[in-house]
């Protein structure tokens, strides 16, 4: 799956900038790195950045013509801008703050939404192990086997997030971008999502935004803080939050703003 | 608390006369054609006699609800292909764009245009086109009022489409770009599907404008009280009939001729109303 599996930096962000209006950055050259088969946690009060820096990683920017992106971003030691855009989607897969299930589709028809919105054609017990082996490792199999050809809109939202986790993997990604993937959850909901996250980062490298500290303490290997735009700190979860090198970062962690 | 029972007595008033109103209407169709239904019964519904000869009178609404039909249809089909298109166009392909933006108000100011103002251009420019290509003789007839009536109805079928492909939330477009999908595909499969009930609920009530659309069609249908015998031929539609010929009608005639005004009010509510409740079914 790897053409290089020696490299432990899965992305290299450099010196990113991404303007929404000409001049005015969202994002501020940002550097900086994440490694395979964990959990990078981005950080930061309302505002930040943190979703626009993630949205660059599979340049879902593109999509408003007015969005400005400088600097470049490597997956592989390649840059994301010189590969097709539907090839980067393929590798580097997203889960919306909100879980957004095609309403027209069936949960079945749901998973392997991605193999038929780019007409890849595939034998009905190709497709049949895909979606049971994505369902199962978002622990939905269970849930869902009897109902497979029901609508995916009938099930509860922390369901449904899973099944477009399950959606996003069915790929078989590289990277798995999450984008406050619980936010709209209930605590239940929320902590079988981090169960999940926990265990995807087996296969995959998570890239997690939160504005919940203690999410982000709890789950990622790795945290990034941004504030205004800019990067303040990345580091070790457990060094930035016990020894922050940073005010900013210190008084984010401590309940001062955010 | 006061000012608030006298708003809330206010908007009852209001809402109340609008009811009235409604009812009035009804209440006074229904009486003004009770003597045509009367004198011909259902026959007044499938006859397409139309004679006015004291002594013989003879009315019958088929030949117009014929002509209502066909040329409401007609221009349905007509209308489709260019709303859908410049509905998409406008709300998803360039959406946001001042293309997109300069295009909206063109289909807005194409709405504003008075029914007369079309019949007028169909009058003086089409049809001496339609007569130059050797298909009809002087010009009038069903498909010269189905053109300028599809081009009548389209800017509603546009705006109306455009505004609910552009309610298909971002969010879903998005998961199906993050998949990996092409533009193309996420109109066909996410976009298109999320819309569907909405696009058709568009036309249905465009088709409902269709139907009781007056003077551009009188003016360029050739008002033969007979059902058309083709594409090319004249014939007459219930709303036309009613504009021509109430000023010198009195007695059965009168009542011939609200029955048929009746009769258009009962199919377009109908129509209306299954648009509405597709909207509703679906939304």
């Amino acid at each position: 799956m790897n053409n290089n599996p020696q490299s432990d930096n899965v992305l290299e962000i450099r010196d990113l900038s991404i303007a929404y209006e000409p001049g005015k950055y969202a994002v501020n050259g940002v550097t900086a790195s994440v490694k395979r088969n964990s959990i990078t946690a981005i950080m930061g009060p309302s505002g930040c950045g943190k979703s626009t820096l993630l949205r660059a990683m599979n340049r879902m920017h593109e999509l408003y013509p007015n969005i400005e992106t400088k600097g470049d971003i490597l997956l592989d030691g390649k840059s994301i801008f010189s590969m097709s855009v539907i090839e980067l989607r393929r590798k580097v897969g997203m889960v919306f703050q909100r879980p957004n299930p095609f309403p027209n589709m069936t949960i079945y028809e749901n998973v392997v939404a991605g193999f038929s919105l780019n007409d890849i054609r595939l034998k009905k017990s190709q497709r049949d192990e895909i979606v049971e082996n994505a369902l199962r490792n978002v622990t939905l199999w269970d849930e869902v086997k009897e109902s497979l050809y029901r609508k995916g809109t009938f099930l509860s939202g922390g369901q449904q997030q899973r099944l477009c986790v399950a959606r996003a993997i069915a790929f078989n990604p590289e990277v798995l971008l999450l984008d406050e993937p619980t936010s709209a959850l209930d605590p239940i909901a929320t902590s079988k999502i981090e169960d999940l996250l926990g265990e995807l980062k087996k296969k995959y490298t998570l890239v997690l935004v939160t504005h919940n500290m203690s999410q982000a303490a709890r789950i990622s290997d790795d945290s990034m803080f941004m504030y205004l735009g800019e990067l303040v700190e990345s580091g070790r979860t457990g060094t930035l939050f016990t020894t922050p090198k940073d005010p900013r970062t210190e008084a984010y962690l401590t309940g001062k703003f955010g | 608390m006061s000012g608030d029972r006298v708003t809330k007595a206010l908007l009852f008033i209001s809402s109340l006369t609008i009811l009235l109103l409604s009812a009035g209407i009804v209440v006074s169709l229904f009486g003004g054609a009770v003597p045509a239904f009367r004198e011909f019964g259902l026959r007044f519904i499938t006859s397409s006699s139309w004679n006015p000869t004291a002594g013989s009178e003879q009315y019958g609404a088929m030949s117009f609800i014929a002509g209502t039909v066909i040329t409401s249809i007609l221009a349905l089909i007509i209308c489709i292909p260019m709303a859908f298109s410049t509905s998409l166009f406008i709300a998803e392909y360039y959406r946001g764009t001042r293309t997109a933006g300069i295009l909206r108000s063109l289909v807005d100011l194409l709405a504003g245009i008075p029914s007369i103002v079309y019949g007028f251009w169909g009058f003086y420019a089409l049809r001496p086109l339609l007569v130059a290509t050797g298909l009809t003789d002087q010009g009038f007839g069903v498909f010269t009022a189905s053109l300028v009536l599809a081009i009548m109805i389209v800017p509603y079928a546009t705006s109306l489409s455009a505004e609910i492909i552009s309610m298909v939330p971002a969010e879903l477009k998005e998961a199906a770009y993050s998949l990996g999908a092409t533009r193309r595909e996420v109109i066909f499969s996410v976009v298109i599907p999320s819309a569907r009930s909405g696009i058709i609920a568009s036309f249905i009530l465009a088709l409902g404008r269709a139907l009781g659309e007056t003077m551009a069609v009188t003016m360029l249908i050739g008002n033969a009280n007979v059902i058309p015998k083709g594409l090319f031929a004249p014939g007459n539609t219930m709303a036309s009939v009613i504009a021509n010929q109430f000023g010198e009608a009195s007695g059965l005639k009168m009542s011939a001729l609200i029955a048929i005004g009746l009769l258009l009010f009962l199919i377009t509510a109908l129509v209306n109303y299954l648009g509405k409740l597709i909207i509703k079914r679906f939304a």
